[in-house]
């Protein structure tokens, strides 16, 4: 670990890895650009599904149940109530991303500021939030799930709410470990004798070098947020004004045996959105990691 | 076992049972608050099913399930039945919440026992799999398959398995627990359930298998690198035994271990799972009584669960100490 020289505003340590080379690793491999330009692609449609199906997607426009191919205007072809399928997809891909990014920045910030202060201060403090961290993390997360969003009515907002809740003790964990070996570390120790605050210590100090993991594991949380959004619509648990791909799957559900296609449509929407936040995860951790890169 | 080390082991069991009581009496506590937050009541919901409904009927049966008192009267009294081993009454379904609890969790843990049994056989194979080829393509194309079994959502393949063994090919059922009026017996009934259970425990398992097949990976890469694999390889042992009786052992142990961690999150999957393949279990349950409001049952699930995953990380705890004596105190 580099220790540049102490200017007083500057921070004491550089960021623990080469930015530029773990980007450089980062784009040499080859799925994850793919999946990043998949991802590129799939927010642009989300940004842009008012200007390409302006009409709401939970309208009727068709006949019922055409099969996707047998009328141009309806490419993906129409659910039981002659509602389009590929606008539903477009318009669904908003709350996928909207959910999984909010909540991810929710659950990371939740995650961070209790993981922090566990780590930084220890004793006491440290144990009573650990105790925090084990009663939520006891507590099997989907069904803790199910019932935050049943008690909150579910809505965009409390859905994001109820994910982050769930998701912060993974985070708080995980940071909690680094700041703990962090701590110690002669850097520290350098930015306590120039009698800098805990804030500054933690936030401007300590902070960067715990980053790398963090932003792994916030790809793998937002990748697992979607997943956790598309089950509660599933269940009938989603925001009943929004169309999702969860509650595509759950309207087409009904028609299994005969109109297969309308679970099977939305169902790869997510698969490909989340393998591709996977994928990202996995080559970030390689490019942010180099040492376990190399054993490969 | 000797005197000294089982002394040891009580010593690691109690640790973890003091450990335990706070956290249990927590989650209680927070579980009970946070179903107070809830709008609306069983009453609520029993009214608005009849459609009409008076005030005074709604008060009396308020009285009736006795969620018309001050809260923390209410909270002293569950944590009085709790005390006396009881969970409650559910109005809604007529019977003590422990009778009906008991009644569903057979199902669930069997369904969750095969899938962690699926999880760690097919996991473990292509982990082993992807470590003896490690970088070369057998490695990448199974490292692919296994990240779009962590990315996809445990219903959707459940609906998929349906339409193509159930639907199309007409092979396994599509839902149930077994077949109703076939009045089996015996190896016949046997059979008919685990049919029933495959579909199921496969849509549960794979994203596991994921996770397992990561874990056995690198693991075995690692306790490859070590000085006694290659005095194995040196003296002239086959690749295979090498690989199933030094390495594998080794690299078992800490996969095997973290099974247990993932009880909690195999039993929040049953929850939509069991909802695909109307599967009478535990899940289920809960999402019904998270419906109908029906707290005394929703309150004896979600204790049940945690103490599920309390008691599978005693054991994984138990288990650690008796293999490495080295461990007594985190």
């Amino acid at each position: 670990m580099a220790i540049v020289e102490l200017a007083p505003e500057a921070p004491v340590v550089a960021p623990a890895v080469g930015t530029w080379r773990a980007l450089r690793a980062f784009l040499r491999n080859p799925a994850a650009v793919i999946a990043t330009l998949f991802l590129l692609l799939v927010t642009l449609i989300a940004i842009a599904a008012p200007l390409i199906y302006p009409e709401d997607p939970l309208s009727m426009v068709a006949r019922p149940f055409l099969w996707p191919g047998q009328n141009p205007k309806f490419p993906l072809g129409s659910d039981s109530l002659g509602r389009d399928v590929a606008a539903g997809l477009v318009w669904g891909a908003r709350i996928s991303l909207v959910i999984g990014i909010a909540a991810m920045a929710l659950g990371v910030t939740i995650g961070i500021v209790v993981g922090a202060t566990a780590g930084y201060f220890g004793g006491r403090i440290d144990d009573a939030l650990v105790r925090l961290i084990e009663i939520f993390q006891t507590t099997p997360s989907f069904l803790m799930l199910v019932v935050l969003v049943a008690i909150a009515e579910p809505r965009v907002e409390s859905i994001t709410v109820a994910i982050a809740l769930v998701t912060w003790p993974t985070i708080a964990r995980l940071v909690r470990a680094e700041f703990r070996s962090l701590r110690e570390k002669d850097f520290v120790t350098a930015a306590r004798g120039l009698g800098y605050g805990h804030a500054r210590i933690i936030f401007i100090e300590i902070l960067p070098n715990a980053l790398p993991p963090i932003i792994v594991t916030s790809s793998v949380i937002v990748a697992s947020a979607i997943l956790m959004e598309s089950a509660l619509s599933f269940m009938g648990l989603g925001d009943p004004n929004r169309i999702s791909w969860g509650s595509m799957i759950g309207a087409g559900r009904e028609m299994l045996r005969t109109a297969w296609y309308l679970t099977l449509i939305p169902g790869i929407a997510i698969v490909l959105t989340v393998l591709a936040l996977n994928l990202i995860g996995d080559a970030l951790n390689d490019a942010l990691n180099p040492r376990l890169s190399a054993e490969r | 076992m000797s005197m000294f080390e089982s002394r040891r082991l009580l010593r690691v069991l109690r640790r973890t049972v003091v450990q335990a009581v706070p956290t249990v009496l927590g989650i209680v506590v927070l579980n009970f608050l946070l179903l107070q937050l809830a709008p609306g009541d069983a009453a609520d919901v029993m009214a608005g099913e009849s459609g009409a409904a008076t005030e005074e009927g709604m008060a009396m049966l308020r009285r009736q399930f006795g969620i018309d008192l001050p809260l923390l009267q209410q909270l002293m009294a569950y944590l009085g039945n709790l005390a006396r081993l009881s969970l409650g009454f559910s109005p809604r379904y007529g019977m003590p919440v422990g009778e009906l609890i008991s009644q569903r969790l057979p199902s669930t843990l069997m369904l969750m026992g095969l899938a962690l049994v699926i999880a760690l056989a097919v996991g473990i194979a292509l982990g082993t799999a992807m470590a003896m080829t490690a970088g070369r393509w057998p490695d990448r194309v199974i490292s692919v398959i296994s990240l779009i079994f962590y990315s996809v959502p445990g219903f959707w393949i459940g609906l998929m398995l349906i339409v193509l063994f159930s639907v199309k090919l007409g092979w396994l059922p599509s839902g149930g627990q077994e077949t109703i009026g076939g009045g089996l017996a015996g190896f016949d009934m046997v059979a008919d359930r685990l049919k029933h259970m495959i579909l199921p425990a496969t849509s549960l398992a794979l994203f596991y298998v994921a996770i397992y097949s990561r874990l056995t990976r690198a693991a075995v890469l690692e306790v490859a690198s070590q000085d006694y694999v290659r005095t194995a390889s040196a003296k002239g042992l086959s690749p295979l035994s090498v690989t199933v009786r030094h390495i594998l052992r080794n690299a078992l142990l800490p996969v095997t271990t973290l099974a247990g961690i993932h009880l909690g999150g195999i039993l929040g999957g049953a929850v939509v799972v069991e909802t695909v393949y109307s599967w009478p279990g535990l899940g289920r349950l809960a999402f019904e009584s998270v419906m109908r409001r029906d707290f005394n049952v929703l309150l004896g699930v979600l204790l049940l669960s945690s103490l599920l995953v309390i008691l599978a990380n005693t054991l994984i705890d138990l288990l650690q100490a008796w293999l490495d004596p080295r461990i007594e105190v985190r």
